[in-house]
């Protein structure tokens, strides 16, 4: 059966990478039926997040250059999201170089959105910016109606 | 190798840079230079600024150091949670349950097992089998990867059951852990570490058949040794030149030295001479140790009782996967819930050492504590740190024996040297770029 599920990366302690998770705090609250894996700051970990039929999304913070709060949308063969770094490193792979090796790995589920909010800082023990607050709900309120179309 | 640039100041010279160097964690700078047929400069130039973790803990009360040095690593933070709780209670002459002993292994054991497997698969075989990384290599080898992929995931669900989470786990504190896990938690781990037994035997057959170059190191390897297990909490240190002291005795044979081209503090031995730790250090000095699963497989791969090439190192991670897998099915099959999941642990005034196993080598931990618990001083010392003199010699030593290679596969080999150590920058702080400069010798 398909499932909608929806994978956050991100670390809580750094400002506004915080995003993905407060997605993920805001479903959680709205107790509706999506699975929501929160991968922490190790991307690869959402690789086992999905099966093959599920509709998944991915949200995770990024930095463009764009106003914080900014919501960018992808697709997984885009081509649009930057490798952090090539190669991968000793801690881990970055979220493009995962949905990548997803790709090349054929466990991409059936769609996947990858949603990225835009963050202004990043610095440990920072609070996230507001508009990145307020872009996490609005990012939240999608999915669940997302969710409730799924429901009808 | 990731992005390269070539410039020519003058006629004979050449300047080659490559920036950023992949599969290695944090920046920095590598540079090589080569006059003629001789390496004249092959030094590590780390410009990270210090994360100041040992400043961190200053002032703050000794049951918190766990959790804050948790975080030094992403990938290791067992390791550093296990040297703080050692050293703090070997200061409190506190002794923790035998179960909570097996636990704290069993919890290395995963840790290891992600660790090592991440290197194996993702970051180090891509360097044997000729690509740029694991994405390319994993449309070639994709039953291969999928093997590491879930390998390293068994290793997380080991590290999440006991630590309470995959990363930076939160459930060790001093004395004991918080909570300990009920047998029915311990056995759901444990027809998937018998799967992941048998994936790593053929990790081990895997990359047994890479090709290795012939190189082998000349320095003092120093690890753990232990009289009845293959080191992980705990042992004596020992080297492959004699030594055998106890932890506590770490700071009068090593020494921690500034040098201008890094800000991590490089380490060296007795006489200042630079030494190694890790994976091979640990098998050449405990192999007797490993359990007959891992030694059979390490003889099936053509290693011998000890290990100085680091090429080989992915051989010895692998067997040193199996002994892990192996080690945490006895320790499950053993374990009881303790009466209590932690002794207590009042404040003692005093220094405390503590050293274990971190994937990458000998994790040392000294801390100074007052009668009300504060922490009034902190000495970590990361393995990357102290093998940064050795990856030099190696890079130095080894450079010498490859200059004949066409250009590309010489910078290849050079990243593979530092690859071979898997550094954890972030640790000791970060690194690296490849800045290679080539005089011809013309006179």
């Amino acid at each position: 059966m398909s499932r909608l599920v929806v994978a956050v990366v991100g670390n809580r302690l750094r400002g506004d990478d915080a995003a993905g998770p407060l997605v993920a705090d805001a479903l959680r609250a709205a107790d509706l039926p999506i699975r929501i894996v929160e991968a922490d700051t190790d991307p690869l970990a959402i690789l086992d997040a999905w099966r093959p039929d599920d509709t998944v999304f991915l949200v995770d913070a990024v930095r463009s250059g764009s106003p914080p709060g900014t919501i960018h949308q992808f697709a997984p063969h885009d081509g649009a999201i930057p490798p952090e770094r090539p190669g991968g490193s000793t801690h881990g792979f970055g979220l493009a170089a995962v949905v990548e090796l997803a790709g090349v790995l054929g466990r991409l589920p059936r769609e996947l959105v990858i949603l990225g909010i835009e963050g202004a800082g990043f610095e440990p023990g920072a609070e996230p910016h507001p508009a990145v607050r307020q872009a996490a709900a609005s990012v939240a309120d999608r999915i669940a109606a997302a969710a409730a179309a799924a429901e009808r | 190798m990731s992005a390269e640039t070539v410039t020519a100041s003058r006629p004979g010279t050449r300047r080659i840079v490559v920036n950023p160097l992949a599969r290695v964690e944090g920046e920095g700078e590598l540079h090589l230079t080569i006059r003629g047929n001789r390496v004249t400069e092959a030094t590590f130039k780390v410009v990270e600024p210090p994360r100041l973790f040992e400043a961190i803990l200053r002032g703050r009360h000794f049951t918190e150091v766990p959790d804050i040095t948790a975080r030094i690593c992403g990938i290791c933070p067992v390791a550093y949670q296990m040297g703080a709780v050692q050293a703090l209670e070997r200061l409190g002459n506190l002794t923790v349950d035998p179960q909570v002993r097996r636990l704290r292994r069993l919890l290395y054991c995963g840790e290891w097992i992600e660790s090592h497997v991440l290197h194996i698969y993702m970051l180090h075989a891509p360097d044997f089998l000729g690509y740029q990384d694991a994405i390319r290599m994993a449309a070639d080898h994709p039953a291969e990867v999928q093997r590491g992929l879930r390998l390293k995931q068994i290793g997380n669900d080991v590290v999440r059951v006991i630590g309470g989470r995959e990363v930076h786990p939160v459930n060790v504190r001093v004395g004991g852990f918080y909570r300990v896990p009920t047998v029915a938690e311990l056995q759901r781990l444990v027809e998937p570490l018998a799967w992941a037994r048998d994936a790593a035997l053929e990790t081990v057959r895997w990359v047994a058949d890479f090709e290795f170059p012939d190189f082998e190191q000349d320095l003092p390897q120093v690890a753990l040794v232990h009289p009845a297990e293959y080191p992980m909490n705990e042992g004596r240190l020992g080297s492959t030149r004699g030594l055998d002291i106890p932890v506590s005795e770490y700071d009068t044979h090593f020494t921690e030295e500034h040098v201008e081209r890094s800000t991590a503090l490089h380490s060296v031995g007795p006489r200042r001479e630079p030494y190694i730790v890790g994976p091979l250090a640990r098998y050449t000095l405990n192999y007797a140790r490993l359990p007959d699963a891992a030694r059979t497989a390490a003889r099936a791969a053509g290693l011998g009782q000890t290990c100085h090439n680091p090429f080989q190192s992915i051989i010895v991670r692998a067997v040193e996967t199996v002994a892990a897998c192996d080690e945490a099915l006895r320790l499950i099959a053993e374990y009881e819930p303790p009466a209590e999941p932690a002794v207590p642990a009042p404040p003692v005034a005093g220094t405390g050492a503590g050293c274990t196993e971190a994937p990458r080598g000998i994790c040392y931990h000294r801390y100074r504590v007052d009668a009300r618990g504060t922490v009034l001083d902190a000495k970590i010392v990361p393995p990357t740190s102290q093998n940064q003199k050795g990856i030099e010699r190696d890079l130095h030593r080894f450079a010498e024996t490859a200059l004949d290679l066409p250009h590309d596969e010489l910078v290849w080999k050079c990243e593979q040297v530092v690859r071979n150590y898997d550094p954890c920058i972030s640790c000791s702080t970060h690194f690296l770029k490849v800045h290679l400069h080539r005089e011809e010798d013309r006179g």
